[in-house]
């Protein structure tokens, strides 16, 4: 048997104008919108992702480089009012100024704080899962497409990994960072790190460390999943039709691997946000007077006795938030139905 | 099963020298040396310089690993900066057994609640006790012990005052061979808050994968066999289904001891017990970091230990991990 090469040109079909597809990630999105659980968080989530940018005007400020005010929180998250220290909910002060949920032991707004930390937990969930996202799937589909020899140095590699605990390694980074923003200023490379981590309040090097250190599984996923779909007969076609294996793996793997890995990593999302709450709760995550919900319970839990709402205040929006990811994380694994079942 | 044993310990001690180096390269990267004291500057160079001599911080620094990885082997972690008469040995001797019985505790709650409450709801597939308990679980994996504890404290401590607020109810001193608490009602009252605490989320996930993982077993060819062979349902799930379907419960105790060990962490501190984790954020604010140093280098290898024990233990169940 003989096969005639064609080509490229003559084999590209005008399949799309053809046909309005029906592709897994349209019957999965349908199957999610049937789970009514999941929708409502995804709402929620929606909600909050509007309140962590709106929170304040910075993303107005950075085009037109007006000053920062609040605009969905009352008041500034470090804004001081010494006279109304502890003060209970529903309460107004003299020059006017009213907290719905009273106000912690400096004085500051729980509300305004509350939310002013769904910024600092948002932005950690989404950049740490980005991040581990991208890594993780760009070294599994390297991984998984390349020989068998590359393909088992590599994930002896992630193996090697595995051994560690990540979670000590995370903290002691943190420790590393600390020290070194404490002692401030530093050129080159690490002073511009400790600038930017500074300006930021904490969050940067949370993303590095969190971020940097959580694609293992990520890596161990996209693998499996390439390694399934590199035999299927799209890809031999692919390759029948002379595309190259930079073509082969964007154009025709990374599509299908991808729904299966971004639903894992939505898994892992409250698992992120517990992360930056832990961190922050034991003064290795976020610099005061930065808002965040783990330092505000760490900074609350032992006056709780007399202002149980600055500590219940934030620990409920950590509580919906993780809820929220965790039921649409399950609807999503759900909806794609793939073997990441059951995990 | 041997070959696989020793691959494994073999594999172990590269990872524990990868530990060794990290936590030293770190300490040396800390920025400000032991002896420079800030805005104290009445010790004159030549002191620094005898009292680096005499700590052989003068050393290559190739060397002063070496001296590193030999005190570590002896098991010798140090002086605290902070604590000046205790040596780090002696906080983890003091500190390390409380940790232990709070983490123990904390497994075995996860364990008795979790699993049987996994096998119940994935026996009642799709009826209402499952999704109440698929539900409750979801809630116990979203509650973290940041926000458990301090709600725990709150109802049951403040309010209704069945448990003390805070401490643990027995120290060292009285511990049998060091790490078995005296079982005394004060030493179980204090106990119960903080090993709910840190048992809650645990349980849950267990609760979780058990239930996964009966409900994959119960659809194999080979359980169809034994009901259609006549056996009582009972038979059926305890002889034939359980045995399989806790399998992968024991992967997941690798991670779950990691989720232990930062528990105890929050949970020390919040409960205010003097165990390793709060001995830790205390060195952390206090920049002690010979302490820092130890108690992670203690932690690492515990849970290194503790993941290959699990690996063994897979591996020895389900033989088809070994052949890889």
């Amino acid at each position: 048997m003989t096969v005639e090469t064609t080509p490229p040109s003559v084999a590209r079909l005008p399949v799309e104008e053809a046909v309005s597809g029906r592709s897994p990630m349209s019957d999965a999105f349908r199957q999610l919108r049937k789970n009514r659980i999941a929708v409502v968080s995804g709402i929620f989530i929606i909600v909050l992702i509007f309140i962590a940018i709106f929170v304040d005007t910075a993303l107005f400020a950075f085009f037109t480089g007006a000053e920062t005010r609040p605009l969905i929180a009352p008041y500034h998250f470090a804004e001081v009012n010494f006279r109304y220290n502890n003060a209970p909910p529903l309460t107004t002060t003299d020059d006017g100024k009213f907290f719905l949920l009273g106000a912690d032991y400096l004085g500051r707004d729980v509300l305004s704080r509350t939310l002013y930390g769904t910024r600092v937990s948002l932005a950690v969930a989404f950049v740490a899962a980005t991040v581990s996202l991208i890594i993780g799937v760009v070294y599994g589909l390297i991984s998984g497409y390349s020989s068998t020899r590359v393909d088992n140095i590599m994930m002896r590699f992630v193996d090697f990994l595995y051994g560690f605990p990540i979670i000590i390694f995370i903290i002691l980074m943190q420790v590393y960072f600390k020290a070194l923003s404490r002692r401030g200023g530093g050129e080159g490379i690490a002073g511009a790190l400790i600038g930017i981590d500074n300006a930021m309040g904490g969050v940067f090097f949370l993303f590095i460390a969190i971020g940097l250190l959580n694609w293992l599984g990520m890596a161990r996923i996209a693998r499996g999943q390439t390694l399934s779909y590199k035999e299927k007969e799209f890809v031999e076609a692919a390759q029948a039709v002379g595309a190259n294996d930079q073509r082969i793996v964007f154009r025709h793997l990374l599509p299908n691997i991808l729904g299966p890995c971004i639903v894992y990593e939505t898994l892992q999302i409250p698992a992120y946000i517990f992360l930056e709450a832990f961190l922050s709760f034991i003064g290795l995550g976020v610099n005061p007077p930065t808002a965040s919900w783990g330092i505000m319970i760490s900074e609350t839990y032992q006056g709780m006795r007399v202002v149980p709402h600055s500590v219940f205040v934030p620990a409920a929006a950590l509580v919906l938030t993780t809820l929220a990811f965790n039921f649409l994380g399950d609807g999503l694994r759900d909806a794609f139905d793939t073997r990441l079942r059951g995990e | 099963m041997t070959r696989y044993i020793i691959r494994r310990i073999l594999w172990f001690l590269p990872v524990l020298f990868g530990i060794a180096l990290v936590t030293f390269m770190l300490a040396r990267a800390m920025p400000g040396g032991p002896f420079d004291f800030a805005g104290d500057r009445t010790i004159p160079p030549s002191v620094v310089i005898n009292l680096e001599r005499k700590y052989h911080l003068d050393w290559p620094v190739y060397k002063q690993f070496g001296a590193y990885l030999w005190d570590l082997m002896r098991g010798d972690l140090g002086p605290s900066f902070y604590y000046r008469a205790l040596t780090v040995n002696d906080i983890i001797k003091q500190s390390f057994p409380v940790s232990l019985q709070l983490g123990v505790l904390s497994l075995m709650l996860a364990l008795l609640i979790g699993i049987p409450f996994g096998i119940y709801a994935a026996l009642r597939h799709n009826t209402y006790a499952d999704y109440s308990s698929t539900f409750v679980a979801v809630l116990g994996v979203s509650i973290p012990n940041i926000v458990l504890g301090p709600l725990l404290i709150y109802l049951f401590a403040l309010k209704l005052s069945w448990f003390p607020v805070a401490r643990w109810g027995a120290d060292y001193t009285q511990f049998t061979l060091g790490f078995i608490p005296p079982m005394t009602a004060k030493f179980w009252s204090h106990a119960a808050l903080p090993t709910i605490a840190l048992g809650t989320a645990l349980s849950a996930t267990i609760m979780r994968l058990t239930r996964a993982s009966v409900l994959e077993v119960i659809r194999e060819d080979y359980i169809r066999t034994a009901r259609a062979k006549g056996l009582r349902e009972q038979t059926v799930v305890v002889v034939h289904a359980l045995k399989n379907a806790l399998i992968p419960v024991i992967t997941i105790l690798g991670p779950l001891f990691a989720a232990v060990v930062t528990g105890t962490f929050v949970v020390e501190q919040i409960f205010g017990i003097s165990g390793m984790g709060q001995h830790f954020i205390d060195s952390v604010n206090n920049r002690d970091y010979p302490v820092v140093m130890g108690v992670t280098l203690v932690y690492s290898v515990l849970l290194v230990i503790s993941n290959l024990a699990v690996d063994i233990t897979y591996a020895w169940l389900d033989p088809r991990v070994r052949y890889d």
